[in-house]
């Protein structure tokens, strides 16, 4: 080996560089999970409440016309999605007005759903839409208690039951359309895009006017990242997102739990065969003790 | 003819008429308790059937944001937990040796596997597309879920258990070649039965891990699944005592006279095993609100319903077996253990339904016939168990094979 101590260091050096500059590399995709994915940006500063979006929901996914299409006083009572309703538009009241908000699934990057689901019957494509497949699904509602959003809804009515909930026009996508809603809006409060270009684009809204907006993106970060991003100017929790989801993905929190399945699947076997031996010859013991007395008796008895 | 009869009476009369004619049969079983489970399940059974033509809607209280009610609650959740006393027992006698205990494995594994034949049901009744059930079993594997978790370990289970109770079907039949096979698998099921059980009851607390926001504070907990799986050992045990107890009551003719002080040594000895059990499920718990920093919580009307469960359903059991334990009390071990039954629903209930969704105005309320479904599945495991006691070997043991263990 021929290695001077200048080589050395060199050596050293490169290969720290490598890695100090791999790391930042390595982690850029992890910077904004889900970046490639379709996305949707929601500035309810934009949205009328003209609720055609939900009107060309209901046309594309063969659903009933909307609840009090076209009519006033569908504002005044807060309505929620339902099997056959994949996405509202509630009125708020804040301080000095009125916002509206658009409720649908928020298509998760990484679906607490989908990892929820024993049988696979929800999916989360690599494109972003979270789809489900009927013909594996159980119904049993597990879904349902792990969206924290509340979104997957099931039909109570039926013998042979599906769970509804938006689909983020998977199939229109699929054919490089928009989602009918999105399509539809005529305010631009719905944009449609990539997740981490809409990010920008929500963070230049905010930057370029200054005052108008609440420095949050909510869905940016919230349970590990949302596919539908709302942006506003009051506080987010004010219009009815729910603020105390935090940032961890939920699908995290079954995992460690599982991980403890090998672990016992391994230690449990020899350790209960390792017990049992042990009982085993103290039985034996015991047996022979009691043998070795019984004949000593005998022996007393003949002597 | 006469000499024909009762030389060789048929095996149908010999095996399911209990020896008797099919009308002396019938008559046996006009009791006030058949007439009972017969008026549960007359009305019982055609709930279940309009369930199945009209929906869930029909026949429950379940809602968009309670779409868990009292059949994953009570059925699943509890029927699971009050089914655990055949791995305890089994483990006990067989792999630790406790051969004391040998009497009341049979009934334990037997009410283990009917409790787990009732848990199916519930859940097929309680699943909206059950026909899907082999999906997950045979090609589309939710490996990321818990919920897939349990489903293996409770079939496995379910089959361990018919493994461990087949010696007792043998023995009924009079098949002693197969009863000897079946004998030999005793060990090796057994540690499955363990294995299988670890896994699966403390599953069954993990399925709550992925709803944080929802669960009140004070259940969730990242100890879920220790909470349930040290609950499920003190659970077992105190069912074994509360169900042997019941047993020797409506069942004095299966059981010799001799082995009710025998009993009696037993219940004081799965008693003092279910209070420390309890003991350290109480540190456990006390470990889970440390953690949480939840003793705020405590002051409030959920902490309020939190304390009955901890101080009420926990300590005052673990200190009752104890002092019954001390005195040598039967009889209060007796009611301790039915006691903490009690307890152990109330807290798979206050974890999958009470404390669930806590946050939001509306309030579930099973409805009537939710309730009384879940009267019939427990009433379709009772009359089963009263049919398989009163032929197979399970509270005596089979005069032919009294000295093979």
């Amino acid at each position: 080996m021929n290695l001077s101590r200048r080589t050395f260091f060199k050596t050293c050096g490169a290969a720290g560089a490598a890695t100090l500059a791999a790391r930042p590399a390595d982690a850029a995709p992890s910077a904004t999970p889900g970046a490639e994915m379709s996305a949707v940006l929601v500035d309810t500063t934009r949205c009328i409440g003209c609720r055609a979006c939900e009107a060309a929901c209901g046309e594309v996914n063969h659903l009933p016309a909307p609840d009090l299409a076209g009519e006033a006083q569908v504002f005044e009572k807060r309505r929620t999605t339902a099997p056959a309703v994949y996405t509202v538009v509630n009125r708020r009241e804040v301080a000095g007005g009125e916002r509206f908000v658009k409720t649908q699934c928020m298509h998760c990057v990484e679906p607490a759903c989908a990892s929820a689901c024993p049988a696979r019957a929800i999916e989360k494509t690599a494109a972003g839409p979270i789809i489900y497949h009927v013909n594996r699904c159980l119904g049993c509602r597990y879904c349902m208690l792990a969206c924290p959003f509340d979104i997957p809804r099931f039909e109570y009515e039926s013998a042979a039951p599906y769970i509804r909930k938006c689909t983020f026009c998977a199939d229109r996508q699929a054919e490089g359309l928009e989602p009918a809603c999105t399509s539809v809006c005529p305010t631009g409060a719905l944009t449609f895009g990539k997740r981490a270009a809409l990010i920008e684009e929500a963070r230049e809204r905010i930057y370029h006017n200054p005052g108008e907006y609440e420095r949050h993106v909510y869905g940016e970060r919230e349970v590990g990242g949302t596919s539908w991003m709302y942006i506003s100017d009051r506080p987010l929790a004010q219009l009815g997102l729910p603020s105390h989801l935090g940032t961890t993905p939920h699908t995290a929190l079954a995992q460690g739990a599982l991980s403890v399945v090998p672990l016992i699947i391994t230690l449990w076997p020899p350790l209960l065969m390792g017990i049992y031996t042990f009982s085993k010859r103290r039985e034996a013991l015991a047996h022979e003790h009691a043998e070795s007395i019984r004949g000593s008796h005998e022996e007393d008895r003949h002597a | 003819m006469r000499d024909q009869s009762i030389t060789a009476r048929p095996w149908v009369t010999e095996k399911i008429f209990l020896g008797l004619s099919l009308r002396d049969y019938v008559r046996s079983l006009m009791t006030p308790g058949t007439l009972v489970a017969g008026l549960i399940l007359t009305i019982g059974i055609p709930i279940i059937v309009y369930r199945f033509i009209f929906g869930l809607g029909a026949v429950t209280n379940l809602t968009q944001t309670t779409p868990w009610g009292i059949w994953i609650g009570i059925d699943v959740l509890s029927g699971v937990a009050l089914a655990a006393g055949g791995y305890t027992l089994a483990s006990a006698v067989y792999i630790f040796g406790l051969k004391d205990y040998h009497a009341v494995v049979r009934p334990a594994v037997l009410t283990g596997f009917l409790g787990y034949l009732f848990v199916v049901i519930g859940l097929i009744v309680d699943l909206g597309r059950p026909w899907n059930l082999p999906v997950p079993m045979v090609y589309s594997f939710g490996t990321t879920s818990v919920m897939f978790e349990v489903a293996w370990c409770v079939a496995l289970y379910a089959t361990v258990l018919f493994l461990e109770f087949l010696p007792a079907i043998f023995e009924w039949l009079g098949w002693s070649k197969a009863r000897l096979w079946a004998v030999k698998l005793t060990i090796g099921v057994t540690v499955l039965g363990v294995l299988l059980s670890t896994l699966h009851q403390s599953s069954l607390g993990a399925l709550f891990l992925m709803a944080p926001t929802k669960m009140h504070p004070l259940w969730y907990s990242p100890y879920i699944p220790v909470f349930f799986f040290i609950s499920s050992i003190a659970a077992g045990l105190s069912m074994v005592i509360f169900e042997s107890t019941l047993s020797h009551k409506y069942f004095s003719n299966r059981v010799p006279q001799h082995s009710h002080e025998k009993m009696d040594r037993i219940a004081l000895g799965l008693a003092k095993a279910a209070s420390v059990v309890l003991f350290s499920y109480f540190f456990l718990k006390l470990q889970g609100l440390a953690v949480g920093e939840h003793w705020g919580l405590l002051g409030t009307s959920w902490g309020a319903w939190y304390l009955v469960e901890l101080l009420g359903f926990i300590v005052a059991p673990c200190l009752m077996f104890a002092h019954a334990v001390r005195t040598s009390n039967v009889r209060l071990v007796r009611w301790t253990a039915a006691w903490t039954v009690l307890g152990i629903v109330v807290n798979r209930l206050n974890v999958s339904v009470i404390s669930m969704n806590y946050n939001v105005e509306e309030i579930y309320v099973p409805s009537w016939m939710e309730v009384w479904t879940t009267m019939t599945i427990i009433t379709i495991g009772i009359l089963t168990y009263r049919w398989i006691v009163n032929r197979m070997p399970v509270l005596d043991e089979h005069p032919e094979y009294r000295e093979s263990h």
